[in-house]
């Protein structure tokens, strides 16, 4: 580390905009991220409005055409994933807490991380832009399959397809040095006596995201270029026309794209675990094999990609041996669901908001979990392939860890970030609000898919079969539309604390980790001294202590006191 | 729970059905035992003044055993449900049963165009037929479908045969289905191609022996009295 980031900075551009403090930069992430998840909200406004009352004007809004329609459905997926569950699960929540959790004064290299930030920011003015070029954003779908996405003819899209590919490239190129960060920091910084298997969940998912991540992104880059040039300058690659396979994208793209799940699925599993270790008072169940559960199904989810293809048009004997690993993938996600529900035994629980959203989180991902068993089993995909099941399957698996999983983190996390508490009762109710409206929602879009409602149409009431389900559509959009509105009170809540929440101490939670031993929130370079760790994350209701929290730095003995 | 599903028509429609079922039943008994304990225990184990939660580590087999047996009862489970599901998979996506007709499908923004080979039974001669979205075919006879594409990818999808089927250009992509009962059904494009995917539907006419046979002669009077079309 230079000299020059020993310091607190003065000046404003250096504190606030272009900080190297790993806190800051944090705050940027979350701050974009909460900034596309509003965007991400209105996208899904819009659909929703559209099914449910067709070619009719959306309040607030107008008509949505068809083309238009198909760019919402693209840009809410593409939103979404990558520009909200990305920045805050990984990004904020990551840069944020590892440094503090594993006792460092910052990153390990500060100024690629206010790099990957600026990159990231880069890759969202592109993204934003791209909604206001002639002919509208990418509508191809978040997926992007060619040949639709790979000749402007297809869509009518020219230029925001472009800004799309490079959009994401940005944004990759952002996350592959915030993984290499995350990485070397938590290899080489960690605080004395501070061992791998005294790390705390989420610092451990961060690091898996991050390799899983690594790992499996070069391919979707190679396919990126590939396709971005089949649009510039005329290659074939994905074009049948001259010699080109549409199918290769999807091959690159899931490749990518199962393992990216798991990237944003870890993180919020961490933050659910702590939070629930935390409020049960109770160590998480079974530490060391959830992490070598999960560090397995990070791997195994280089191997299910094609799960995603099975009606594609690939070699139909390749369904089975796929169907297989993807139900296989289920048992190292069952076990951390077990272990997580086994915490909850013989606990001392408080249902703080974080730990509302917590066990909401996983109550509504089991739910995911196992109609993933559906979408795996490959005669039962041929019907409800595309269909809303899927639609509804995925929501609940990622709705979950995204919303519920970062809320958790938010209210639990917020009083380190901002040295202010935020307000329990209005969190309750974001709680309460939040998981009733979300159940219905995505309960009943679940008997719409097997009634064979086709994901992004944009008017069922095209199709005779679909007729029935108008009710029901009007009775989701309904819930949906009151779910975005539930959100106003996490908004003003966030920025009332902001400014008038009480005073935060040190540790209000009473909890183990690192991050709690220094102030709220913690001053430039985190620790007045490094601490020294005698201990695991999760050492609630010790018999070692009179009290049923025992800090990771606290030395029980004299030797420990003295030496280590 | 019998309307869940579009009625079914076709002789592998219940296979898909019954392992939906199947894997139904299996993930509800599931969905209450840990959702049941989830609540449970969040009631139960709520914080009383002067009490210590448990500190079970879970790093003992005599715990572990708590979750992983669970976790055996579920990979057995997951392994009878995939044979049970590749029997029903090779039935529909493996080798097919012999044809009685086979007509060509071409998706394109945004239609469905289907060749008839005619009487003679070969494609690409004088006596075919092109229709735009009508597909009239005999019911209770094994329909060969051929899949192309003439633009983007498009999906076959015959809900109420409960088949699906991605078509790709610069493929000919196989699917068959026989239809049990006579009647008019809906075959939307169900893999999203463009500004007018929305409202991309064919219609699939399952006819019965003697209104097929009309149906042929109407188009075909010379040489209807050929009795099948042979692919």
């Amino acid at each position: 580390m230079s000299n020059d980031t020993s310091r607190a900075p003065a000046g404003f551009w250096r504190s606030y905009v272009f900080s190297t403090d790993h806190k800051v930069i944090a705050k940027q992430y979350l701050s974009l991220g909460l900034f596309w998840a509003l965007m991400g909200g209105a996208t899904a406004y819009l659909i929703r409005w559209q099914i449910a009352h067709p070619d009719t004007e959306a309040p607030g809004w107008g008509f949505i055409a068809p083309d238009f329609y198909n760019m919402l459905v693209t840009m809410h997926g593409t939103i979404m994933v990558f520009f909200v569950a990305m920045p805050i699960l990984l990004a904020a929540f990551g840069n944020f807490l590892i440094p503090l959790m594993i006792g460092a004064k910052d990153m390990a290299f500060p100024r690629l991380n206010m790099l990957s930030f600026w990159v990231f920011f880069l890759a969202s003015v592109v993204l934003m832009a791209s909604f206001f070029v002639p002919g509208g954003a990418a509508a191809a779908g978040w997926t992007g399959y060619p040949p639709l996405s790979a000749k402007m003819e297809y869509t009518g899209v020219g230029w925001g397809m472009n800004l799309w590919l490079l959009a994401l490239a940005l944004e990759f190129a952002s996350f592959l040095l915030g993984g290499v960060n995350f990485l070397t920091t938590a290899m080489n910084m960690r605080a004395p006596g501070l061992t791998w298997f005294r790390l705390p969940v989420i610092v451990w998912m961060q690091l898996t995201a991050a390799v899983i991540f690594m790992l499996s992104v070069g391919p979707l880059i190679a396919g990126a270029v590939m396709l971005l040039m089949d649009r510039l300058i005329g290659t074939t690659f994905f074009l049948p026309e001259g010699g080109g396979e549409p199918l290769l994208w999807q091959h690159l793209f899931w490749f990518f794209g199962h393992p990216e799940v798991y990237v944003i699925l870890l993180p919020g599993l961490g933050i659910v675990l702590d939070v629930i270790s935390v409020f049960s008072r109770k160590p998480v169940f079974a530490y060391r094999p959830i992490i070598y559960s999960t560090i397995i199904a990070g791997f195994m989810s280089f191997i299910v990609w094609a799960h995603h293809q099975f009606i594609s048009g690939i070699d139909p004997r390749l369904a089975m041996p796929f169907s297989i690993t993807t139900i296989i993938i289920s048992v190292p996600f069952a076990f951390v669901i077990f272990s997580m529900i086994a915490t909850l035994w013989r606990a001392s629980i408080t249902f703080s908001a974080a730990m509302l959203f917590a066990v909401g989180s996983l109550g509504v991902f089991i739910f995911g979990g196992l109609t993933g068993i559906f979408n795996g089993s490959a005669p039962v995909d041929i019907y409800i392939h595309d269909t809303y099941f899927v639609v509804a399957h995925f929501h609940y698996t990622l709705f979950s860890v995204v919303f519920f999983g970062s809320f958790a983190g938010l209210y639990f996390w917020f009083p380190k970030m901002f040295g202010r508490m935020m307000n329990e009762a209005l969190g309750k109710i974001h709680f309460w609000l939040t998981f009733i409206f979300f159940n219905a929602v995505f309960i009943p879009m679940h008997l719409v898919g097997l009634r064979g409602m086709m994901r992004r149409i944009a008017n069922p009431m095209q199709y005779e079969f679909l007729k029935p389900l108008e009710p029901l559509n009007m009775f989701i959009t309904l819930s949906a539309i009151l779910l975005l509105l539930s959100q106003l009170f996490f908004v003003i809540n966030f920025f009332m604390s902001l400014v008038r929440g009480k005073a935060a101490e040190r540790n209000p939670w009473q909890a183990n980790t690192l991050e709690w031993t220094t102030t709220s929130p913690p001053p430039h370079e985190n620790f007045s001294t490094i601490p020294t760790v005698y201990r695991g994350p999760y050492e609630y209701s010790s018999p070692d202590a009179a009290a049923d929290w025992l800090p990771q730095d606290r030395p029980l003995t004299a030797s420990q006191a003295a030496g280590r | 729970m019998s309307n869940w599903f579009p009625e079914n028509v076709s002789t592998f429609g219940g296979d898909v059905d019954s392992i939906f079922w199947l894997i139904f039943y299996i993930t509800t008994v599931w969905f209450f035992i840990t959702e049941g304990l989830l609540v449970y225990f969040a009631f139960r184990y709520r914080r009383k003044p002067g009490e210590k939660a448990a500190y079970v580590l879970g790093d003992t087999m005599t715990q572990l055993a708590w979750v992983l047996v669970p976790l055996a009862i579920i990979v057995v489970l997951d392994v009878l449900i995939d044979i049970r599901g590749a029997e029903v998979w090779a039935k529909i996506k493996g080798q097919p049963p012999p044809a009685d007709v086979t007509v060509r499908a071409m998706g394109k923004q945004f239609n469905w165009e289907f060749t008839y080979p005619g009487p003679d039974g070969k494609f690409g001669t004088e006596d075919d037929l092109q229709t735009d979205n009508d597909l009239h075919i005999p019911a209770g006879k094994v329909i060969h479908v051929i899949l192309t594409s003439k633009d983007v990818i498009h999906s076959f999808f015959l809900p109420h045969a409960r088949l699906k089927q991605d078509v790709v250009p610069g493929r000919e992509i196989p699917a068959w289905f026989q239809i049990t009962k006579p009647g008019e059904y809906e075959i939307p494009c169900a893999e999203l191609c463009g500004f007018g995917h929305s409202g991309m539907n064919g219609k699939l006419y399952a006819h019965s022996a003697e209104d097929y046979e009309k149906w042929r002669k109407e188009r075909w009077p010379d040489g209807a009295q050929q009795t099948a079309t042979k692919g």
